[in-house]
């Protein structure tokens, strides 16, 4: 499903991620973890799509077979890639419905389909606030504004369960959260799991891992995926650290 | 990544106006230029009485001894009032009893933009006033309105009906003697509409008119008289669009609202004259004289603007706050893109004792466009427990564009409370990247962001509006939405 292949990626003149290779499949689940300021985030930025910063200089990232690095943000978006964003932005005076139905007709435009029926829209609504546990009264706010963090992230696995992408990379989910929003953030992402999609969980507790099982470990040091294994690899970092990584590599 | 975001943001604000079109009505028009000889004729092809022409005389006489102000941040080409044809109308058709004897022509105007008069009649239950240049061709719902005492005319009509009442008001909120453009469009106003609601009355429909300019080289002046008296209530509604010219067009209209004690007058405006392309030339140039006052005790005004158009737009809806515990507000969202200049605002001038005023203004800056917000509050000796709220923000699209805040407060009083606010943001790159993670195109995100920063004075609008005004915002900042 997505494929990448060799990928170098600077910042302001400084190469970030150095020669990185990822596959992953439909139905698996994939954590990337690694100590602060390794490229998980970037990796994420890119893999989405964002400019600016981020320069491309080497590589292949594709996702179902198509190119994805000339392909704008909103489109890979479409094709159903998700990001939960570690610091979800504020949008003052957009309500979540108003977005997330301006979101959902988007994509349906693009694949052709006629816009979602006000009826099939809140029904689609309640079963998404009730996967996340998220209060009536929250999707009348406008996005993000004044949210707590917790209410932040389950705000970005209600869009998710929304938007129902084949792909959903998780940036840093789990950061500020109390052990019961994980729990909520977790089991929602469980919940929307299927044979047909993929998820990738970008963290550097083992914590979140406890809740989301992932099927493969990665290990990103100093702009390269280092080590990669089962979810034992996971327990064996949070055992022993990121040095022996480090001297490793 | 300023760089890329510019780049969309560019490409997003430079659409067409896309209600660049006119229509083709034969007019009958006067010479070019201003002279006593062409107020003599306006004055005598609407058939005024004695007192008017004298009126709008004294107006020429004392706008020539007045020099066009220059204090507003607004630059453009100086402007040649002989260069200008000061009376057209469309030739005299016997008069209309149904939309069907109407001009063809006019109603697919109307159609384009799509405010027909039959669905406006049918649907919403809005009396409109149409007016084409500078002669009303219709006016809707007068029978219902004529059983409740309520007068909705055009001003020609208001003249020749009611020549008493509009003898007593025309003047008194805006004199000629106020400003230049006040002064000359006292001298050569030649239509506009007069709105009287009586005591006790309240208004049950949305009153509305559509202004549109129309002929070349003409000058549009219109003036508008709204009355209303003890303890009544009216929603006003004026809309306007203009067809695409070369030539810059001025426009210098007045509006006088009076609110008697216990009288609530709301009016609300969407504005959207021709901007001018997207090189800066051609456009409207929009100088507007709009003020109202309480008059009486517990009266209430509120003015709610949606600006988009205009190429030059100086603007500043006011309030004289006399009677006590009267209430000013001023709603405001302009939007500035392209080469469009802006400096709009309101003064609210506090004359009596608990007297409140609320001032919410909201500037769009795309382009490379100026907006400035320009405002006075005013707090009078004896205005005790007088109270202001003023918040001015700018938002900044690009880093072409200006956004300027030039707030005055004075107060007499020191019981009065003045609070003002003030803030400039620009769309951040993490927002439109996070609407477009989520699939949302560049234009689309602008247009919800944008909306989302206006939601305060859009909300304040009559809802037949509000729709309309969403949509200008979207058309105003983007190339594909509306």
């Amino acid at each position: 499903m997505l494929s990448i292949k060799n990928l170098h990626v600077n910042i302001e003149g400084r190469e970030i991620i150095k020669g990185l290779d990822l596959e992953v499949k439909a139905g698996e689940v994939h954590a990337i973890m690694g100590p602060n300021g390794t490229g998980k985030s970037t990796l994420a930025s890119v893999i989405a799509g964002r400019e600016g910063i981020y320069e491309i200089t080497g590589g292949e990232i594709s996702f179902k077979g198509k190119d994805l690095l000339d392909m704008p943000v909103e489109d890979r978006a479409r094709e159903g890639i998700f990001l939960g964003f570690q610091y979800p932005v504020e949008i003052p005076g957009v309500s979540i419905t108003n977005f997330m139905r301006t979101a959902i007709n988007e994509i349906r435009q693009y694949k052709g389909l006629e816009p979602i029926s006000a009826g099939d829209f809140l029904k689609k609504m309640e079963e998404a606030k009730n996967l996340v546990g998220i209060q009536s009264k929250l999707t009348n706010r406008s996005v993000n504004e004044g949210f707590s963090g917790g209410e932040k992230k389950k705000n970005e696995i209600f869009q998710m369960a929304m938007l129902q992408p084949e792909l959903a990379i998780l940036d840093e989910t789990d950061s500020g959260l109390d052990i019961d929003a994980l729990k909520i953030v977790a089991n929602g992402v469980n919940a929307l799991k299927t044979e047909a999609n993929a998820t990738v969980v970008i963290t550097h507790y083992q914590r979140l891992l406890d809740y989301i099982v992932p099927d493969f470990v990665h290990v990103l040091f100093n702009g390269k995926i280092v080590k990669s294994g089962g979810k034992e690899l996971a327990l064996e970092l949070e055992a022993k650290g990121y040095d022996w990584i480090k001297e490793d590599a | 990544m300023a760089k890329e975001n510019n780049n969309i943001i560019d490409e997003v604000t430079t659409s067409d106006y896309k209600y660049g079109f006119y229509t083709d009505i034969e007019m009958d028009t006067a010479p070019k230029g201003l002279n006593e000889d062409i107020i003599r004729l306006i004055s005598a092809k609407k058939n005024e009485p004695g007192w008017l022409l004298d009126f709008r005389l004294k107006a020429y006489r004392y706008w020539l001894t007045l020099k066009e102000p220059t204090w507003a941040h607004l630059h453009h080409p100086p402007i040649d009032y002989n260069d200008i044809i000061y009376y057209a109308a469309p030739k005299k058709k016997k008069e209309l009893a149904s939309l069907d004897e109407v001009d063809p022509e006019l109603l697919d105007t109307f159609n384009k933009l799509g405010i027909s008069l039959e669905e406006q009649k049918r649907l919403s239950g809005v009396a409109v006033d149409a007016v084409i240049d500078s002669v009303s061709v219709k006016t809707t719902f007068s029978k219902t309105l004529e059983k409740l005492g309520i007068i909705f005319c055009s001003f020609s009509e208001a003249v020749q009906n009611h020549p008493d009442l509009v003898k007593k008001h025309m003047g008194t909120v805006v004199p000629y003697t106020d400003n230049y453009f006040a002064a000359l469009n006292s001298a050569v106003f030649t239509d506009g509409s007069f709105c009287y609601i009586p005591k006790g009355v309240r208004c049950p429909v949305e009153l509305s008119t559509y202004f549109r300019i129309n002929a070349a080289n003409t000058g549009q002046f219109e003036r508008t008289l709204i009355v209303g008296d003890e303890e009544s209530y009216v929603s006003y509604m004026e809309g306007c669009t203009a067809p695409q010219r070369d030539e810059n067009q001025l426009h210098a209209a007045i509006v006088e609202i009076i609110a008697m004690k216990d009288a609530e007058v709301k009016y609300s405006t969407v504005q959207n004259w021709y901007p001018g392309n997207a090189k800066g030339e051609g456009g409207i140039y929009n100088f507007v004289t709009k003020r109202g006052i309480c008059r009486g005790a517990n009266s209430k005004i509120s003015w709610t603007q949606v600006e988009t158009g205009s190429a030059i737009t100086w603007k500043y809806p006011s309030c004289i706050l006399m009677g006590d515990n009267s209430v000013g507000e001023f709603y405001s969202v302009a939007v500035t893109n392209n080469y469009q200049q802006a400096d709009t605002g309101s003064k609210m001038i506090h004359l009596g004792k608990n007297t409140k005023s609320t001032i919410i203004s909201k500037g769009i800056s795309a382009g490379r466009s100026n907006n400035s917000y320009r405002g006075l509050v005013k707090i009078s000796k004896r205005a005790e427990n007088a109270r202001n709220f003023s918040q001015c923000d700018s938002l900044l699209l690009g880093d072409k564009c200006g956004a300027h805040t030039f707030p005055y407060i004075e107060t007499e009083n020191k019981s009065s409370i003045v609070e003002h606010e003030a803030t400039t943001s620009k769309i951040s790159d993490d927002q439109l990247f996070y609407c477009q993670q989520r699939g949302i195109s560049a234009e689309s995100a602008i247009g919800l962001i944008v909306n989302g920063y206006a939601k305060e004075v859009l909300k304040k609008l009559p809802m037949e509006f509000a729709v309309e005004a969403q949509k200008l915002l979207s058309i105003s900042l983007e190339g594909s939405v509306g």
